[in-house]
């Protein structure tokens, strides 16, 4: 209770400047972008290195 | 909206301003970027065995990445020098755009990427010339060499000299006498080039206490090591006609580029004072960058017409 009474809930702590929050959002894209292309590639290695092949397997 | 200050453990650098996208590009050092692509592709494109194409687009952006990721390794440890260099002076960190931190994890998580990339879709070979490549870089140049040796860059100019021999091996899965020509021709090629750049910024490497060559050992002895590199250059220049990896056309490119490059580098021995010698500095600078793109290009060129008209050309 005493803890409770001690913190301090007003303080806003670190506010972002609009160009700081541009920034994030700009990185943010940037990182899922990147990790899109990484699914890609490895879809596509899959492709190429498996070949048609792996659509003629016994059943 | 910087920290950026100096207390007295040396600079220090601004923490949480948060970089755009065009500050972690230029971490990477994009123009360095496109040199070790360029002669990763020609390393790759005349190895005896060839990849599937999408492949070597693979093996080409891990190399890539993992060149950027040592640029961005070595831009976090030299943050301090670059703070006071006129040329790097405005690179991300030491204008307080990306927090050294930050830059250490975007290199280190981009280098392992890189790295493990490249072992599981192509071949592990490749993929550990490329880790050595980046700790060589890394540790041995940045870390070791670059503050303490005025041969930082003639030996850890190897790390420039190994993206050939990496495209070599994403291709054949080995290293050959073929693909050591091309790394012999960067590996002299740095020397000179890096000297040239050092003639006419010698008070601002000295300024950083970066112990290049002029620092050290004076300009006219760096004038001498650069002739004596250049000269040296033509005839390794030739190395990969000699080796049958080249034919003549590539030859005759060869000996009029590395010409051009020892007859500059004569004139920087014999203009030693004012304004000229700063200039004639400058030119076989900036000469040196089209030296190894068009001696590279000679060899993609020569080889693309071998393969239109048969390979007679050799």
């Amino acid at each position: 209770m005493s803890l409770a009474m001690n913190e301090r809930p007003e303080e806003p702590g670190i506010v972002l400047t609009e160009e700081q929050k541009r920034r994030r959002r700009a990185r943010s894209i940037a990182i899922a972008l990147a990790l899109g292309a990484f699914v890609i590639v490895i879809y596509l290695v899959t492709v190429v290195k498996l070949g048609p092949d792996v659509l003629r397997r016994p059943l | 909206m910087t920290d950026l200050g100096l207390h007295s453990g040396g600079l220090r650098f601004a923490h949480g301003v948060g970089g755009s996208i065009a500050d972690y590009i230029a971490l990477m050092k994009p123009r360095v970027m496109s040199l070790v692509v360029f002669t990763a592709l020609v390393g790759m494109a005349l190895a005896p065995v060839q990849l599937h194409p999408v492949l070597a687009v693979i093996a080409l952006i891990c190399i890539a990445v993992g060149a950027g990721a040592s640029g961005a390794l070595n831009m976090w440890y030299d943050a301090d020098i670059d703070a006071c260099m006129q040329r790097t002076a405005s690179r991300p960190i030491p204008r307080g755009y990306v927090a050294p931190e930050e830059a250490l994890t975007f290199g280190t998580i981009l280098a392992v990427g890189s790295v493990a990339t490249l072992g599981l879709v192509i071949n592990w070979m490749a993929a550990g010339l490329l880790a050595f490549t980046i700790a060589f870089y890394v540790l041995v140049y940045t870390m070791w060499l670059k503050r303490r040796t005025p041969q930082n860059i003639v030996i850890g100019g190897a790390a420039g000299a190994f993206p050939p021999m990496i495209g070599w091996a994403a291709a054949t899965g080995s290293v050959s006498l073929e693909s050591i020509t091309l790394f012999l021709i960067i590996f002299l090629w740095t020397p000179p080039h890096f000297w040239a750049l050092a003639l006419y910024r010698t008070r601002d490497y000295a300024r950083a206490g970066v112990p290049m060559l002029p620092v050290v050992a004076g300009q006219d002895e760096t004038r001498k090591q650069i002739v004596i590199y250049a000269a040296l250059l033509l005839p390794v220049g030739l190395a990969p006609t000699i080796v049958g990896l080249a034919g003549g056309l590539y030859a005759v490119v060869a000996m009029g580029l590395g010409g051009i490059f020892l007859a500059l580098a004569l004139a920087i021995y014999r203009t030693r004072e004012g304004r000229a010698a700063d200039h004639a500095a400058r030119r076989l600078f900036a000469f040196s960058i089209l030296y190894l793109f068009a001696l590279f290009a000679a060899l993609l060129i020569e080889y693309a017409l071998g393969g239109l008209f048969g390979r007679t050309l050799a």
